[in-house]
């Protein structure tokens, strides 16, 4: 199916199932440790091995020499396989470093080796008899020492006359924000289990892209896509850092390989910073330029950011080119080459760290206009796209998630005045900014099977990494085909079922139920044929097929057999004709310790319209889920670089904060009611990334409005704060 | 994780000459630390000598005044006892500023005496670290160090002791009983019990080779205000960045103790003297001497404000 006009009615618009706050459907797997994750998958009849990776323990350089004769003789050791053992690898597409390492070494941590041995212990103990000798080489670790005359990477974007209207600004900004190197910090650790049944390997894994996964696998191995099958359908959380394949998938397929045994491997916490991706730190600088009544008339948004060798820039300056108006506009990323680790996605890249530094900017302009920080976004507030004024948004309401949020949370009683709310022993301060996540939709395909029971089956490779697929999809299948959620059963994450969108970019639900959506408009026109009904005008209600005074039970379709059919939604070019984009308000209060500065939040609101919501509860817990990140990284999380060694040092979960419960208050969210016809069948959008874009600068805001201290580099931890609060000497 | 063997003790004194007739030996309480450092091959035992049959898991009140409690009483069991929550509240209340609700359950009060350091560095046995591998230099300094100490520390370590109980203990004055491998027992005062990391960081402790602990003890409750105040970047679960122990008294007078800081509990006789005085008088003495680390630096004032905010508090 392709989807190219603006939708019309359709049989979602019911809103019987979908649009309902229905309960997880995986849930009972999930609470009663049933669901199987990758590490747990084991098959009795199979002679399972272990695997444990070796990382290297410099950041660049080479391998002189390795002794792997200790390893090989520990007890239980099935084999060592190292870049030399693997033979000629080749790289997959979607990832900078080499996955096998050696003898070049390229960030620290990267795996060289992979020990296969009977049980776990035996190969971690043999792990670290392994004897490395290196030729260090010298590297490159900050980016700040790196920024100093960086040109664009490929062209600034440039609307008007950016320089000259910033000059003659009545009303400017100057800044420079700074984000630093972030980790995911999932719960579920990197793990796979590969198996080779001749040429044929399998691999069970925990992966968000299931299709990307077979490619690069097969790319990396050498062998062709369609002996390679990816299963992943249960995911502890990824964060983007499971977009890709990485170490794991390839070490136990190589280790499976060598030993001609199933290789099951997890990724040691510390390799979880090291090895795979992080989210690169950013320098950003921020300039704007206003009328005195509050007009933007210059934007401009620079960010600098650090990669290996071939690697991306974080894009943190994308969004400044459509949040709020203003004639002249500039932006454009500038990239050092680092010996880090891999910088790649992590949780709404771009957005999540530029809005970081773009509303405390409009903050800090709000404050030298005079304007309330609500006020001065409302004017600024744009339905096109300012680059180009013919382009308007499908859909937006970010003044009505403002005012709706300003209202609910109370924002009258602020006092714009910082530092001047005080209770006990706590400075209070509250703190607001505007939430953008641009909108994207992938190709996704679905197959749907109604069997004789009357039950329909939906297989896609679509994955559901914590974040409700499974019940969306079902509560999308229920509706086009008039049945209960109970009679729909839904299987993910499997090579072998048709190539969905994946989970990334918020782009996973939209897309993937509208896939669905597809296969079902087909599955409807199947069975209305065999039941002899004219397709068109048919009703699907409560597992009957109607139309005018003739009804046929669903099953009766079945009754020769199962009907299968597949299908695919392909989106058209409605992107260019109509900027598609979700907005949310953020708003948080916070109270800083007056004596120690520990900041803490108190109360948190986000308002979100993006699109039809198909299930509040879901939807809610992803933007509540999102908001806490965005508390991480606006008041703990970061990677602390050793910029002599090159390595993140924080490399647990215990030198690597995140937020735990009790960092968390009451968090409220507010879906906006909203359909989108241009988004997809589903009239969806993305959300989950939406709740984080924006929540670190307002709780930046609000610890300005609570202290006055304006803190632009992240993460605002008490150090930043405590010599300069009220009555600090 | 290496390979080791396993016994069980049968008695505080066979533990010690166990552990003493065998230089790989450890012994093994709660082993939420151990543990994880033997996965780790931070430390790599032999031999585990587990001590947790031995009993040694009451609180018994001491007739002359105070509490006798056992090596193996378990962290959450030491916090709700209702003597230590009624005459020694700051304890209570540093054991529970720690670690997990899990991990105090298991916890046992020897073994968080004897919590090794959080330095990063010594997390990673591909940095060198003078504390984890004599003689190969400290990697923290000059490093990343925002978490470690800024007094008592020397040119071959700048780490901290992470226990918050033991700053409880420190500022109560409590004694640690042992038992060593030839039968004889001996009272260490907490002031002595932990070292300064001078030129030997990975020597922690005066306990000799196998001496093992039996038991701490807490002399008579010396009333006043009990104030335990940790202060870190999250809400819960972290280690203190700083941490303050006090007892004050309504004539102005106290003893307080500072964690967070140094190699370990840190307590200044002479700081207490200028309590009555105020915050600034106090830490001035307390930190005498300091030699923070451009990432640590913000521990002078952090422990000043912390002192004065617990101060402020009491007396109002
Ligand atoms: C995730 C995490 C967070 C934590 N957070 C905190 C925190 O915030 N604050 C805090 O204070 N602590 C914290 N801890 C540390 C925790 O308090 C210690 O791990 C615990 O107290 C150690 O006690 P244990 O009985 O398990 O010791 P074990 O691990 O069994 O032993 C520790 C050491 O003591 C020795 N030992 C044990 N018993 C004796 C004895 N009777 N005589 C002589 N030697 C003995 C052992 O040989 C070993 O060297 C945390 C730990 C973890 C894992
Ligand atoms: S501070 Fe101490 S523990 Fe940390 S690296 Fe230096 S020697 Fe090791």
């Amino acid at each position: 199916m392709k989807f190219d006009k603006p939708e019309t009615t359709n049989p979602i618009d019911q809103l019987k199932v979908v649009g309902q706050a229905v309960d997880r459907v995986d849930g009972p797997l999930k609470v009663t440790g049933t669901a199987t994750y990758a590490y747990e998958w084991h098959d009795p009849d199979s002679r399972l091995a272990y695997g444990y990776p070796v990382g290297s323990t410099i950041a660049k350089g080479r391998i002189v020499s390795m002794d792997l004769s200790r390893a090989r003789a520990a007890p239980g050791v099935v084999t060592v396989v190292t870049a030399e053992e693997a033979g000629e690898l080749g790289k997959g597409s979607r990832n900078v470093a080499t996955l096998l390492g050696g003898p070049d070494i390229e960030h620290y941590h990267q795996a060289i080796a992979i020990v296969v041995a009977e049980s776990f212990e035996q190969a971690r103990a043999a792990a670290s008899l392994i004897q490395v000798t290196y030729q260090a080489a010298d590297g490159k670790f900050d980016l700040a020492a790196e920024r100093e005359g960086l040109g664009p990477t490929g062209s600034d974007d440039k609307v008007g006359e950016f320089e000259t209207a910033f000059a003659n600004a009545a009303v400017r900004l100057d800044e420079t924000y700074t984000t630093p190197d972030q980790s995911h910090a999932m719960m579920e650790p990197h793990a796979s289990l590969a198996s080779w049944d001749g040429d044929k390997l399998t691999i069970w894994t925990s992966n968000q892209m299931i299709a990307w996964s077979v490619e690069d696998i097969a790319k990396t191995l050498k062998i062709p896509p369609a002996d390679v099958r990816v299963v992943s359908p249960y995911i502890g959380g990824g964060f983007g850092s499971k977009l890709f394949v990485r170490s794991d998938m390839i070490l136990a397929a190589l280790g499976a390989r060598a030993t001609g045994r199933p290789v099951k491997i997890a990724l040691p916490r510390p390799f979880l910073m090291n090895n795979t991706t992080h989210r690169p730190a950013t320098i950003q600088r921020i300039r704007i330029g206003a009328e005195r009544g509050g007009k933007i008339t210059a934007i401009a948004h620079e960010g600098w950011s650090g990669n290996l060798p071939d690697g991306e820039p974080e894009n943190a300056v994308d969004q400044t080119k459509l949040l709020y108006a203003g004639a002249h506009r500039l932006t454009g990323t500038r990239l050092a080459t680092l010996d880090l680790p891999e910088g790649n996605a992590m949780r709404a890249p771009g957005e999540a760290p530029g809005l970081m530094a773009l509303e405390i900017a409009m903050d800090e302009m709000a404050e030298r206009l005079g304007l309330d920080p609500i006020d001065f976004r409302v004017i600024n507030d744009t339905q096109v796209d300012p680059g180009n004024p013919n382009r308007p948004f499908s859909h937006r309401q970010l003044v009505e998630c403002l005012r709706i949020g300003a209202e609910r949370f109370g924002w009258s009683a602020r006092n714009a005045r910082p530092a001047t709310v005080r209770e006990g022993r706590w400075l209070k301060g509250i703190g607001v900014a505007a939430g953008f996540r641009n909108n994207l939709t992938m190709k996704s395909g679905a197959r749907v099977r109604l069997d004789g029971r009357g039950v329909v089956t939906v297989e896609t490779d679509m994955t559901d990494i914590g974040t409700g697929s499974y019940t969306i999809i079902a509560q999308t299948a229920a509706e086009m085909m008039g049945l209960p959620i109970e009679r729909v059963e839904v299987r993910l994450g499997d090579s072998t079922f048709p190539a969905a969108a994946g989970s990334g970019g918020q782009w996973g639900a939209n897309s993937a139920t509208a896939g669905v959506y597809a296969a079902c408009v087909k599955l409807r026109e199947t069975v209305a044929q065999r039941l002899g009904f004219n397709s068109k005008d048919c009703v699907f209600a409560d597992g009957e097929v109607r139309s005018g005074d003739r009804r046929a039970p669903l099953t009766q379709a079945a009754s020769n057999g199962e009907v299968v059919v597949e299908d695919t939604i392909e989106f058209g070019d409605l992107r260019k004709t109509h900027q598609q984009s979700t907005f949310a308000a953020h708003f948080v209060e916070v109270g800083v310790d007056a004596a120690t500065a520990e900041t803490r939040v108190r109360r948190m609101l986000s308002v979100c319209s993006a699109g039809r919501i198909l299930n509040p509860k879901t939807a809610r817990s992803q933007v509540i889920g999102a908001m806490t990140m965005g508390v991480g990284g606006a008041l703990m999380e970061e990677l602390a670089v050793d910029t002599r060694r090159g390595f993140f040092v924080n490399h647990d979960l215990a030198g690597y904060e995140v937020p735990v419960h009790a960092d968390i208050p009451h968090q409220e969210v507010i879906f906006l009611d909203e359909v989108d016809v241009m988004s997809s069948p589903m009239k969806a959008k993305g959300v989950g990334e939406l709740g984080l874009c924006g929540v670190g600068a307002a709780v930046a805001n609000a610890v300005y409005n609570a202290t006055g201290i304006r803190v632009r580099n992240y993460p605002i931890t008490l150090d930043k704060l405590i010599t300069q609060l009220p009555g600090a000497a | 994780m290496r390979a080791f063997t396993y016994e069980r003790a049968a008695s505080p004194v066979q533990a010690a000459a166990a552990a003493a007739a065998n230089p790989g030996a450890k012994f093994i309480a709660g082993g939420t630390n151990l543990l994880d450092l033997m996965k780790l091959e931070i430390e790599t035992p032999s031999h585990l000598i587990d001590v947790n049959g031995l009993g040694l898991d009451t609180i018994e009140t001491i007739p002359e005044g105070g509490l006798r409690i056992g090596a193996l009483v378990r962290n959450t069991d030491l916090a709700a006892d209702e003597r230590v929550r009624r005459d020694y509240g700051v304890l209570s209340r540093a054991i529970l500023a720690g670690a997990s609700g899990q991990l105090r359950n298991r916890a046992t009060t020897a073994g968080n005496l004897l919590q090794r350091t959080r330095c990063p560095y010594f997390y990673d046995t591909a940095q060198p670290c003078n504390k984890r591998q004599p003689g190969s230099g400290c990697s923290a300094i000059g490093g990343f160090s925002r978490q470690l100490g800024i007094v008592g520390t020397s040119e071959a370590c700048i780490a901290t002791n992470p226990s918050d109980m033991a700053v409880g203990l420190r500022v109560l004055d409590a004694t640690i009983e042992t038992v060593k491998p030839d039968a004889t027992t001996r009272r260490i005062p907490i002031a002595e019990f932990h070292r300064l990391p001078g030129d030997t960081p990975h020597i922690e402790t005066v306990l000799e080779p196998g001496e093992f602990i039996t038991a701490v003890t807490l002399p008579s409750p010396v009333g006043g205000k009990h104030v335990y105040r940790k202060v870190r970047d999250r809400a819960s679960y972290a280690f203190a960045l700083v941490s303050v122990a006090t007892v004050l008294q309504q004539d102005g007078t106290g003893r307080v103790a500072v964690g967070g800081i140094a190699h370990k509990p840190w307590r200044v006789e002479a700081a207490e003297a200028e309590l009555p005085r105020g915050a600034k008088a106090a830490a001035e003495r307390l930190l005498a001497g300091a030699k923070p680390t451009h990432d640590n630096a913000f521990k002078m004032p952090l422990v000043e404000r912390a002192l004065g905010s617990v101060l402020d508090e009491t007396r109002s």
